[in-house]
C-alpha cells in the first residue's frame, strides 16, 4: 500500500513538472487537414515554414481528394484537400456550404519507365489510345511515326493508374475526356474510374514508386513525384500544337483564360500557345459559416490567418521549390474575397 | 466471497465478448443491407465494379475470387512446406538445439509485420518474378500468393508441431519394435493420431490467409476483375476495402461493407467446415 502510494506521487509529481514548463498562454492550437497527395510537396514545405515564423502546427494527412472530402464532412478536420472542386449538387450533399481556396497550381505529368529513354512525345490521340488499351506495346508505329530517331523496345506497355479516391485522377480523366470522344462515353470523368487496362496503386506516391519499379510502366502523378523520383516526363502536344513540358511558364499559362469568383475551374487541354495541357489549380476547402459542432472562434480565426498566409507572397514562392506554380494574380484576388466571405456566427472573420 | 466475485467477473467478460461480436455483426449487417437492396443476390455474382458517379455499379465477384484464389494457393504452397517443417521439429530432431533453432525461426516470421512482408515483397520478390519471366509486371496472384504462404507459414508449422509431439511415445516404440520404417512410423502413427490437429493447424492459416490485407494489397495489382490466371492482377476483398473506404459514402460504401460482411461469413464457413472435418477425422 505504502509504495502504491509512492508512486503515485511520483506520478503526479513528474506529470505536473511536464505542463509548468510550457506558456500555455501563448501555446499555439494544431490545424488538421486532410485530403489530396497531389499538393503534399507544397503543403509540407508551406506547412513547416509557416511554424517556424510563429504560426500554428499544421498536421496534414495525405489521404486523397476523397478522403480530404469525407473528412471535411465529417467534420473532423479544420480543412479538406481537392484537386477536383465540388459539383454544385455535391456542395448541396454537404451539410453546410463549402468554399474553395485555390492554394497553387500543378501539373499532372505523364511518367513512364523505358531503359535508356528520357524524352517521349505523346499527341492526344497517341495518349488516349495507350490509356484505353487499343495500343498496348512500345513498339506500335504510333508511338514511334511522332518520336523519330528513339529506338522504342518491344515491351508490352503497363499502364498504371490510382486505386483509391483521386482529385489527381479527376483532373487527368478530365483532360482525357476532353480530348477523346471513347474516353468520356466509355471511361469519363470522376476521382475514381473503371479503368479499362493496368494496375493500380495507393497514392501519388504508390504510383510513382510503381512506374519507377516496373520497365514499360506508363502513368499520370502530380509533376513534383516524378521528379524527385527522377523518372523521366513525357512531352505533351497541347490545343496549339505545340509539344510543351510541364514548367512552371507552362504551367502558369493555362491560366489565362477568364478565372470564375469562385475559381472553380478546370485548367486542362488550354487555348494557350505555351500553355501545359494537364495543368490545374489544387483547393482548400473549408465551411464558409465556422460555428459548426462546437468549433471555438479562435480555431476558426486560425485556419483563415493560415489561408491568408497560404495566398502571401512568401508561401507562394515556396512552390517554385517543389516545381509547382504560385496562383496568378486574378486567382489570388478572388481568392483573398472568399476569404473574407468566411464568417463565425455572421460576423466577418478577416478583413485583409 | 472472492470466488463469487471471481465467478462474476469471469461471466461478465464473456458475455462482453459475445455482446461485442453481436454488435460487429449488427453494424455489418445494417450498413451492407442497402447494397443487397440495390443489386439483390447478384451483387455476389456481379464482375462489374465501376465508381464512376455517373454509372455506378458494383458486384462483389472480382473480389471474392480474388480472395479465394490468394488464400487456397498459399494453403497449397504452404502444406508441402510447413508438414516436414513440424516433423523435423516434432519427431525427427525433437527435442533438440537444432529443432528448437528451426523452431524459433519460424515463430519469428509470425513477429514480422505484414506491411514489412508486403515492402520485401514489392521489391525484392517482384524484380525475381519478373527476372524468371513469369509475369510482365510482376503483381497479381501468384506473387501474393507466395508472400501469404511465407506469412502462413509459422502458424501451421507451431501448431502441427505441437500436435506431433503430443504422440504418445509407446505407439511409437511399439511401432519401431514391430520393425517399422521412419516413413512407415509417420504414415501410419503419427498422421492418424495427430491428423485431425494438423488439419486444425491449417484451417487456421487458411483463416489468417484470407483476412490478411497490406501485404496482398501491394502485391495484387489492384485490378478489379476475375484472375484468369494465377499470374493475373487481381484484388481482394480486404484489400479494395483499404483502398477505397476512406472516400466511400452511399452505395458504394455500403457495398464495401456488404464485402466485408461476405468476407466475415467465409472465414466463419472455413472455421465451421474445419470443425465439422476435424470431428469427423477424430471418431
Amino acid at each position: 500500500m505504502k509504495k502504491l502510494i509512492i508512486f503515485l506521487a511520483i506520478v503526479i509529481a513528474l506529470a505536473s513538472c511536464g505542463n509548468s514548463g510550457k506558456k500555455t498562454s501563448t501555446k499555439k492550437m494544431a490545424l488538421t487537414g486532410a485530403g489530396a497527395t497531389f499538393p503534399l510537396p507544397f503543403y509540407n514545405l508551406a506547412f513547416k515554414t509557416y511554424s517556424k515564423d510563429g504560426g500554428n502546427v499544421v498536421a496534414y494527412g495525405g489521404i486523397g481528394s476523397g478522403g480530404g472530402i469525407r473528412s471535411l464532412k465529417d467534420k473532423i478536420v479544420d480543412f479538406g484537400a481537392s484537386d477536383a472542386y465540388l459539383s454544385d449538387e455535391k456542395i448541396a450533399k454537404m451539410p453546410m456550404p463549402v468554399v474553395h481556396i485555390p492554394t497553387c497550381m500543378g501539373a499532372v505529368v505523364v511518367a513512364f519507365n523505358l531503359e535508356g529513354i528520357k524524352d517521349l512525345k505523346l499527341t492526344p490521340s497517341v495518349l488516349s489510345d495507350i490509356f484505353l488499351g487499343k495500343i498496348n506495346n512500345w513498339n506500335d508505329e504510333k508511338i514511334a511515326e511522332i518520336n523519330n530517331g528513339v529506338s522504342l523496345p518491344d515491351m508490352p506497355i503497363t499502364v498504371v493508374y490510382r486505386s483509391d479516391g483521386s482529385g489527381t485522377t479527376y483532373v487527368f480523366s478530365n483532360y482525357i475526356s476532353k480530348i477523346s470522344k471513347q474516353w468520356k462515353d466509355d471511361v469519363g470523368c470522376a476521382k475514381s474510374l473503371k479503368w479499362p487496362v493496368g494496375i493500380a496503386a495507393k497514392g501519388n506516391p504508390g504510383v510513382a514508386g510503381t512506374i519507377s519499379q516496373t520497365k514499360g510502366a506508363i502513368g499520370y502523378v502530380g509533376s513534383e513525384y516524378a521528379f524527385s523520383l527522377n523518372i523521366p516526363i513525357a512531352t505533351l502536344r497541347n490545343k496549339a500544337g505545340n509539344y510543351i513540358k510541364p514548367s512552371l511558364e507552362s504551367i502558369s499559362a493555362a491560366a489565362d483564360g477568364d478565372i470564375p469568383a469562385d475559381t472553380r475551374v478546370m485548367l486542362t487541354d488550354s487555348d494557350a500557345n505555351d500553355a501545359y495541357p494537364i495543368a490545374c489549380f489544387t483547393w482548400i476547402l473549408v465551411y464558409k459559416e465556422q460555428s459548426y459542432g462546437g468549433r471555438k472562434q479562435v480555431q476558426a480565426l486560425e485556419t483563415v490567418k493560415l489561408l491568408n498566409w497560404m495566398l502571401d507572397e512568401k508561401a507562394q514562392s515556396l512552390t517554385k521549390k517543389v516545381h509547382y506554380a504560385p496562383l496568378p494574380t486574378k486567382a489570388r484576388e478572388n481568392a483573398r474575397a472568399i476569404l473574407k466571405t468566411i464568417t463565425f456566427e455572421g460576423k466577418q472573420l478577416v478583413s485583409k | 466471497m472472492k470466488d463469487q466475485l471471481f465467478k462474476i467477473a469471469l461471466i461478465l467478460s464473456s458475455l462482453l465478448i459475445v455482446f461485442l461480436m453481436g454488435g460487429i455483426i449488427f453494424s455489418l449487417v445494417s450498413g451492407g443491407i442497402p447494397a443487397f437492396v440495390e443489386y439483390g443476390i447478384n451483387f455476389i455474382f456481379s464482375s462489374e465494379w465501376n465508381p464512376n458517379p455517373d454509372s455506378e455499379q458494383y458486384g462483389a465477384l472480382p473480389f471474392i475470387s480474388g480472395t479465394l484464389m490468394t488464400s487456397f494457393l498459399a494453403l497449397l504452397f504452404c502444406i508441402p512446406l510447413s508438414f516436414p517443417i513440424a516433423l523435423f521439429t516434432g519427431d525427427y530432431f525433437k527435442g533438440t538445439k537444432i529443432a528448437s533453432f528451426v523452431g524459433t525461426m519460424v515463430d519469428l516470421l509470425a513477429g514480422i509485420p505484414s506491411i514489412v512482408y508486403g515492402l520485401w515483397g514489392f521489391y525484392t520478390l517482384r524484380p525475381f518474378i519478373i527476372n524468371m519471366g513469369l509475369s510482365q509486371q510482376g503483381f497479381g496472384v501468384f506473387t501474393s500468393a507466395i508472400v501469404l504462404t511465407i506469412m502462413i507459414i509459422p502458424y501451421a508449422t507451431s501448431l502441427s508441431s505441437e500436435f506431433i509431439k503430443m504422440v504418445p511415445n509407446d505407439l511409437k516404440e511399439a511401432a519401431y519394435a514391430l520393425g517399422a520404417t521412419k516413413l512407415e512410423v509417420v504414415q501410419n502413427v503419427i498422421f492418424p493420431s495427430a491428423g485431425s490437429g494438423i488439419f486444425a493447424s491449417f484451417v487456421l492459416a487458411l483463416g489468417r490467409a484470407l483476412g490478411e490485407t497490406m501485404a496482398v494489397t501491394m502485391l495484387i495489382g489492384n485490378v478489379n476483375i476475375v484472375p484468369n490466371s494465377i499470374f493475373s492482377s487481381g484484388n481482394t476483398m480486404a484489400s479494395v476495402i483499404a483502398n477505397q473506404f476512406g472516400e466511400a459514402e452511399g452505395i458504394k460504401l455500403s457495398s464495401l461493407i456488404a464485402i466485408g460482411l461476405l468476407l466475415f461469413v467465409i472465414t466463419a464457413i472455413v472455421n465451421a467446415l474445419g470443425r465439422l472435418i476435424i470431428k469427423k477425422l477424430s471418431v
